[in-house]
């Protein structure tokens, strides 16, 4: 594996946490918006509110991350992709601002009218946010970003049958792990009614995703040759991992096993970026922009992932800890510590 | 690549100051609400250590409010910041296509640090019922040290454009790169440890002044002292310190950016004894109006009235940044910090007079509110300084920002809708800071409810 290819693969390590996180959190949103009246959705609104609240800056900066990785590594195919993608690029950082702005707004505000504002931006800008990165994705994935400064349609790179699908997928992905992820901290919340709720709603998106692939295999097809073909031939074996990780979350989920359908779902939502790397490999962009011929200088290519090999020793005990506190019940010391702030 | 240069070079004069707004505007506004997640974290720690130590239940107050408002601010923080990488590439592909790997290295450290940051921050944040109280002190110096860390590598980015090394070019291609002489190139120590003391100045004053306002009204109980008095205190003790690194950060200007020196300066012939000026305005290449100190500027950019400084002359018309823009900025940002200096020193002698009391007047107590305001104003004076004196370079000596803007057109549009987005951002952010400072006392008495 040449220095790029090693890059480029610790790049997509990082889209994939991005997707498998703070896509949940996008899809805790989208769970807020369909949460009904404020008092019949309030409980399932305290549930995703906890949920998200501790990690979801962490995860967000999984996309930084990912988009500093590649301007670093990979400049060239960078400038093209966001001076072609201007449109949905910006929307969906202004869907990162009212998201985030929103959530945290809502948590520090009581009178109701500025809770419900609030959380109507919160939960609009998460479906918004995915459905507009997931059109750039399809417009990558569809070859509509060629090579050079602003080179692809600024409007059809990103409103075309692929792109539709791609940003339907994303919303669709982000509702399905939020929810599988929800009925395990409902269940660990002690609340049989809300982990039903979430399975139902786990089950119903499982489908409609399912269903959303079937028909991409058509619009591929009929739209992006390229990526068909990759995703027939080579990428077959990981897409075929992703369907059968599919499947097997929707047996655990009819189980009740929460805790492993959180495994299974999130393989085979990774399996489906993976399954896309392993299509379009060599390439970054179509028609002919290869891994090898975006990549920096080699230097460049050195340092950064000296620093990332690293900054990763900092970086994961630090985030096992996180998940890991707020994954538990809260600690003896910690009830003392509630019952007698400031150590007294 | 050529063909992309001679799109890059197609934007329109009108997209341009579209897109220059659009960017200046975005990151002008992060910048305060950085500045807070630089030296918040270290105020709100601060307090907390003291609650520990003490058993002081005021300082447990203000740590746990400051911690809400913390909360909030990291969250703008965060997302606001998100969309400056966007526009990086978005706005400016001209500079990203060629030097994106150049500068790559400072944005992958800072994205660690803010990795870290964030991490904590939940942590802080969400588990003071679930570690005990000196844990929970602890998990809120990474935020301390990640925050500081975060602005000191993104500032070397932008101090690289000011001074840019480490890259070799043949006819416009990078052959070479050496990330770590670019990082460190010779802006980087003035301009980093100016911004990070600025930060400190920013939060401390900006944190006071909510008390001030309080103390104002009569609220002088011991909750608003304390909540006066330490956030203050830390940026009176910052502020003659900076005053000294923004000397050092205009000598090095004298001897490595001169036209940058000369525009602060409206300096427009090279020569000796030049003097400084105050206040005026720059017309048909001369300041007029100012008061003038001779051979000033001389002095102060190298300790000798004879010293030579280097005029905007020696450079051709179309390579100087608009005078009137970089110099008013920078007066509006010394003559700030001079006020605040004032400022602190009145504190210290009403201290040291009236018996560890803070000063009588009321007078003291409205320019402690202004300084909350006037502490920001001046990171976006010396912002505009160091940002608009660049010009038209937007690395300087190599590429012109003209050449590095996107060829899309109608950027104008996309400019309207991020002003939107943002009127309703800064409004609901001041709203709801409002509502946190205003929450009774007693509201927050004891940490957070844990929910069932």
């Amino acid at each position: 594996m040449t220095a790029a290819e090693l890059l480029i693969s610790v790049m997509w390590l990082g889209l994939t946490a991005y997707v498998l996180l703070a896509g949940a959190d996008f899809g805790g949103g989208c769970w807020d918006l369909l949460a009904g009246g404020t008092r019949r959705g309030a409980a399932q609104r305290a549930l995703i509110e906890e949920s998200i609240g501790p990690v979801w800056e962490a995860n967000h900066v999984w996309l930084i991350f990912v988009i500093v990785l590649c301007w670093t590594g990979f400049p060239g195919a960078f400038a093209a992709v966001a001076s072609t993608m201007y449109i949905p690029l910006t929307l969906a950082a202004l869907g990162i601002i009212a998201r985030g702005a929103a959530f945290a707004f809502r948590k520090a505000t009581t009178e109701l009218v500025f809770r419900r504002a609030y959380g109507a931006a919160f939960a609009l800008s998460s479906v918004l946010t995915p459905f507009f990165l997931g059109t750039v994705a399809g417009g990558i994935a569809s070859g509509r970003v060629p090579p050079g400064i602003a080179s692809g349609g600024i409007v059809r790179s990103w409103l075309n049958p692929t792109s539709l699908l791609g940003g339907a997928l994303a919303v669709a992905l982000a509702a399905y792990l939020a929810a599988v992820y929800l009925c395990q901290d409902a269940r660990r919340a002690g609340s049989t009614a809300l982990a039903e709720a979430f399975r139902r709603r786990a089950l119903a998106t499982a489908v409609v995703t399912g269903v959303l692939a079937a028909c991409g295999i058509a619009i591929l097809h009929a739209d992006a040759p390229v990526l068909f073909h990759g995703l027939t031939g080579r990428g077959l074996p990981v897409v075929v991992v992703s369907a059968l990780a599919g499947l097997a979350s929707l047996v655990l989920l009819l189980l009740r096993h929460y805790l492993a359908t959180r495994v299974t779902a999130a393989i085979a939502v990774a399996a489906l970026l993976w399954g896309w790397a392993v299509a379009q490999y060599p390439l970054v962009l179509l028609p002919d922009l290869t891994i090898e011929a975006a990549a920096a200088t080699p230097e460049v290519l050195r340092v950064t992932l000296v620093v990332t090999a690293v900054g990763a020793v900092l970086l994961v005990p630090s985030l096992v800890w996180l998940f890991a506190l707020f994954q538990r019940p809260r600690s003896a010391a910690g009830e003392r510590a509630a019952q007698h702030p400031g150590g007294r | 690549m050529s063909s992309s240069w001679c799109l890059a070079a197609a934007a329109s004069p009108a997209d341009l100051v579209a897109a220059r707004t659009q960017m200046g505007f975005s990151l002008g506004w992060h910048i305060v609400i950085a500045c807070f997640g630089v030296g918040m974290p270290a105020i709100t720690v601060l307090a907390e250590w003291r609650a520990i130590r003490t058993g002081d239940g005021v300082h447990e107050l203000l740590a746990h409010r400051w911690a809400k408002a913390m909360g909030v601010l990291f969250a703008v923080g965060a997302v606001s910041g998100t969309i400056l990488s966007f526009e990086m590439g978005v706005l400016w592909p001209g500079l990203m296509e060629t030097y994106g790997q150049v500068i790559g290295l400072p944005f992958t450290l800072e994205g660690f640090a803010f990795f870290i940051e964030a991490i904590f921050v939940g942590i802080y944040l969400y588990s003071w019922d679930r570690l005990s109280p000196r844990a929970h002190l602890l998990t809120g110096l990474p935020v301390c040290v990640a925050g500081v860390a975060s602005a000191f590598f993104v500032v070397t980015a932008n101090a690289w454009m000011n001074q840019p090394r480490g890259f070799d070019l043949d006819n416009g291609t990078l052959i070479q790169v050496s990330p770590w002489a670019a990082m460190f190139n010779p802006a980087t120590p003035p301009q980093t440890v100016h911004m990070v003391l600025a930060a400190f100045m920013v939060t401390g004053f900006g944190m006071a002044a909510v008390y001030a306002v309080g103390l104002l009204r009569g609220r002088r109980d011991r909750y608003h002292r304390v909540g006066f008095l330490l956030p203050f205190t830390v940026a009176a003790v910052v502020t003659p310190v900076q005053i000294g690194v923004g000397d050092w950060a205009a000598k090095f200007l004298a001897t490595n950016q001169p036209v940058k020196l000369a525009a602060i300066e409206g300096v427009r012939q090279t020569g000796t004894h030049v003097p400084l000026h105050l206040g005026g305005v720059y017309q048909d290449g001369e300041l007029r109006y100012a008061l003038e100190i001779p051979s000033g500027l001389s002095i102060l950019a190298h300790w000798d009235p004879a010293a030579l400084i280097h005029g905007l002359a020696e450079v051709p018309p179309d390579q100087r940044p608009p005078v009137n823009v970089v110099h008013w900025a920078f007066q509006v940002m010394v003559v700030i910090g001079f006020g605040l200096l004032l400022l602190g020193l009145w504190l210290l002698l009403a201290w040291w007079r009236r018996h560890r009391e803070p000063p009588r007047s009321r007078l003291f107590w409205y320019a402690c509110v202004l300084a909350g305001i006037a502490a920001p104003v001046a990171v976006e004076a010396g912002w505009i300084t160091t940002e608009v004196g660049r010009q038209p370079w937007i690395v300087w000596g190599h590429l012109r920002t003209a050449d590095a803007v996107t060829p899309v057109p109608n950027l104008s549009v996309g400019l309207a809708v991020v002003v939107v987005v943002y009127a309703v951002l800064t409004a609901a952010t001041v709203y709801v800071l409002r509502r946190l400072a205003r929450a009774p006392q007693e509201a927050d008495a004891r940490p957070e409810p844990v929910r069932p």
